[in-house]
């Protein structure tokens, strides 16, 4: 192909296009003007959605990465610009969550001068992003972006970060397509020792009481099929991590629901009494283990990992299965014989009735007394089919909502697990009504964390994304407040909040509203909700003492939980 | 209780990329462990830089370490090594007060015994070089310092090959080109 003779900037944007990009999340800025003034030009090719604030593109970025399986892209100036990402990239870090940050620089003469908006990008994300790389000569952009992506997405996905400088927008390159499929020195799916899949095959096919933790892993793989097969031929019981929820329909047998410091009582008292555990694309974080030294020590474990780095991290492995799951569960899935484990499923029963009479009933079903988060949840999961994508903040909102929503598709939670960001909810609803705009985006989100991210609804306003605000209103920092009840004497330092009027706020943005007090009128307003077109906002007023429970509090054996206090 | 720490000596090769040593460096200061020598140099084979670092460590720490070392895009490999896996050396240099050296014989004699080698000397300063392992080095420096002689010193980061017949490099950069070729057959 004759190469042409193109600015940087339009090199980005052919870069860009020649990945596949039709969206891209930003805000324009000085040192990123030349590449926004290409865009210009690719209008038609590139969907720019205009953000309100640098943190929103990313985590944008972020939902559109989390419901699409792409690669999210966000375009930035840079400094503040650039800074203001910082929260999304260590965000998706901690989430394996694929995005491509560019961020604008200052021309390479001036770097190291304190010049005007300069800040070093590469030496801030380095340590917080899979691959951070400035580029300072046209020349570089096609590889750059190209490796970029490459590393976004393969094996344990990441963010990966772009510095531009401004000398290397501007100046003129024989623009030629790269495609990077392959780093020397990166080995994205480590090979896989055919005995470890035997091993753990074994390990499985003796197992009397087998327990399986479900991993985000298992979306990111894709082998939301292959773990299926392998739960019913082998007839395991199996728990989801927080971000791996909707990797197994909630509806299935099997599926025994959430693991962890929320999680349903069962999980957590069979984790603890299974003899093998087995762990998919999970990397054992300490909301899921409690105390690490007591973590199901009677039990045999094997973890299926593609990140070499994870394995014997937290909790030693006994059998460590390194590949991408897909492959590596249909493997173990041949030599794994059908079983019946009637007993030990059954065994679940009695920890999820106790829960069910005196954790979820009260919360899902309160015969009186104000509105309760989980009630809301579950309301909203029902009247949507399960078929919902649940965006959610961080909080007592987040893990009410995981609890009591639903979901019967792959790819149907967006949530900031590792970093917990409040402020993540409302941006990253964004990006998911653009990755996912055939469905239904529901967000729950607190009255701390909206406000954290509140400029948003300008984005949705302008774009009118569909964006199914839920806002759980309990007028305080529910979480935050949880806790300063349980450990810290109910000194309520800082958590109770004062209030905007939520209503008037999404009138000024044009955005249809409704805030809902009583009881009666909860399931009118989730109607209304959902048979409006494009954006709604429906405010909550629930119990402000709410709670999260069950609860394994922090440092506690795992099976040590709180139903009620 | 304190887990028993061992002395760890990391060998790392990169690609010769900028800001990589910071990536590395930075797993360290993570983990809070402290990095005892660093030696940075190219390598053999062109392009790639290798990087020996010593720290004390547990096993289970420093086996953690490597691995998010390596896990770093452009580093190629990290393997730790114990002393007796590995052959290693150090420098050092003493500057030293030549009227002092002059004054005391026992001096010069220091210096032949620990098998050093001068390499400069004027009527100001005199310049010693020695090589070997820390204690040597740390024992020669303790008797120049005992006759009050001693300038300035230094010494350098450990260096250290394995005594391990396979070149672990030279096998992983094959295997990745026999991959890379396969790859791009298939297309």
């Amino acid at each position: 192909m004759a190469k042409e003779r193109i600015t940087g900037s339009e090199a980005l944007m052919r870069s860009l296009e020649h990945e596949g990009v039709t969206t891209l999340f930003g805000y324009p800025g000085g040192a990123i003007m030349p590449v926004y003034d290409a865009l210009y030009g690719y209008k038609d090719k590139l969907n720019h959605i205009l953000v309100r604030h640098e943190q929103a593109a990313a985590h944008a970025a972020e939902g559109y990465a989390r419901v699409s399986g792409k690669v999210g892209v966000c375009l930035v100036t840079s400094g503040p610009g650039a800074t203001n990402t910082v929260t999304g990239i260590a965000d998706a870090m901690m989430d394996s969550t694929p995005i491509v940050v560019i961020a604008g620089q200052v021309g390479t003469s001036m770097l190291g001068s304190d010049a005007f908006q300069e800040c070093d990008l590469v030496g801030v994300t380095q340590p917080i992003s899979k691959w951070a790389y400035q580029i300072r000569r046209p020349e570089d952009i096609a590889w750059a972006v190209s490796r970029a992506f490459y590393i976004a997405k393969s094996g344990r996905p990441g963010p990966v970060v772009l510095d531009f400088a401004k000398n290397a927008q501007v100046g003129m390159v024989d623009y030629e397509p790269c495609d990077i499929d392959f780093i020397r020195s990166y080995v994205p799916v480590p090979k896989t020792d055919p005995e470890t899949v035997r091993q753990a095959a074994e390990l499985i096919n003796g197992a009397k009481r087998p327990f399986i933790l479900v991993g985000q892993g298992v979306e990111i793989g894709g082998a939301q099929e292959e773990l299926k097969q392998l739960i019913e031929r082998a007839d395991i019981p199996a728990g989801c991590t927080l971000l791996g929820l909707s990797a197994l329909p909630s509806d299935h047998p099997l599926n025994m629901g959430m693991l962890g410091m929320h999680g349903s009582l069962a999980n957590s008292v069979k984790t603890q009494e299974c003899d093998v555990l087995i762990a998919v694309g999970m990397r054992f974080d300490d909301r899921i283990t409690g105390k690490l030294n007591t973590y199901a020590t009677q039990a045999k474990k094997i973890h299926f990992e593609i990140d070499p780095a994870e394995v014997n991290k937290n909790v030693p492995a006994d059998v460590a299965v390194l590949g991408d799951c897909k492959q590596t569960l249909a493997e173990v899935l041949e030599l794994v014989k059908p079983n019946c484990h009637k007993e030990w499923i059954e065994s679940f029963q009695k920890y999820l009735d106790e829960e069910t009479s005196v954790v979820i009933e009260p919360e899902v079903h309160p015969a009186e007394g104000p509105i309760k988060m989980g009630e809301v949840a579950r309301k909203v999961t029902e009247m949507t089919g399960n078929k919902a994508v649940l965006v959610t903040d961080v909080g007592q909102n987040q893990m009410l909502s995981a609890r009591y929503f639903k979901f019967s598709q792959k790819r149907s939670i967006v949530t900031s697990g590792g970093m917990g960001t409040m402020g993540f909810g409302l941006p990253a609803a964004i990006g998911a009504t653009f990755g996912a705009p055939d469905r239904m985006v529901c967000l729950f989100v607190g009255d701390g964390g909206l406000q954290m991210t509140l400029q948003e609804l300008g984005t949705i306003m302008e774009q009118h994304s569909p964006v199914k605000i839920i806002l759980l209103n309990n007028n305080y920092l529910g979480n935050v407040r949880q806790w300063q009840e349980m450990f810290f004497g109910k000194r309520y330092s800082f958590t109770p909040m004062m209030n905007p009027d939520y209503n008037m706020i999404a009138s000024a943005y044009g955005i249809p509203n409704r805030t809902v007090i009583d009881r009666a009128d909860l399931e009118r307003g989730i109607r209304e909700m959902i048979d409006t077109d494009g954006p709604y906002l429906l405010q909550v007023a629930v119990i402000e003492e709410g709670r999260v429970l069950p609860m394994c509090c922090p440092g506690n054996d795992v099976d040590d939980m709180v139903l009620d206090y | 209780m304190e887990q028993e720490k061992t002395f760890y000596t990391l060998i790392v090769f990169s690609e010769n990329f900028a800001g990589l040593l910071n990536q590395v460096t930075a797993v360290f200061t993570r983990r809070q462990v402290n990095i005892e020598s660093l030696n940075v140099s190219a390598s053999s084979i062109k392009g790639v830089h290798k990087y020996t670092i010593t720290c004390w460590s547990t096993e289970e720490q420093i086996q953690l370490i490597t691995k998010q070392i390596e896990k770093r895009i452009d580093v190629l490999q990290a393997h730790y090594f114990t002393d007796d896996e590995i052959f290693i050396q150090e420098v050092a240099l003493y500057k030293l007060s030549t009227p002092a050296v002059l004054e005391n014989p026992a001096v010069s004699s220091a210096v032949r015994h620990h098998g050093a080698q001068i390499v400069e000397v004027n009527p100001t300063y005199t310049v010693v070089s020695k090589k070997g392992l820390t204690d040597d080095i740390m024992s020669l420096y303790y008797a120049l310092n005992d006759y009050n002689c001693v300038l300035q010193y230094v010494r350098s980061g450990r260096i250290a090959i394995t005594k391990s017949c396979t070149e672990y490099l030279d096998a992983f950069l094959e295997e990745r080109r026999r991959i890379h070729e396969e790859q791009q057959k298939q297309k």
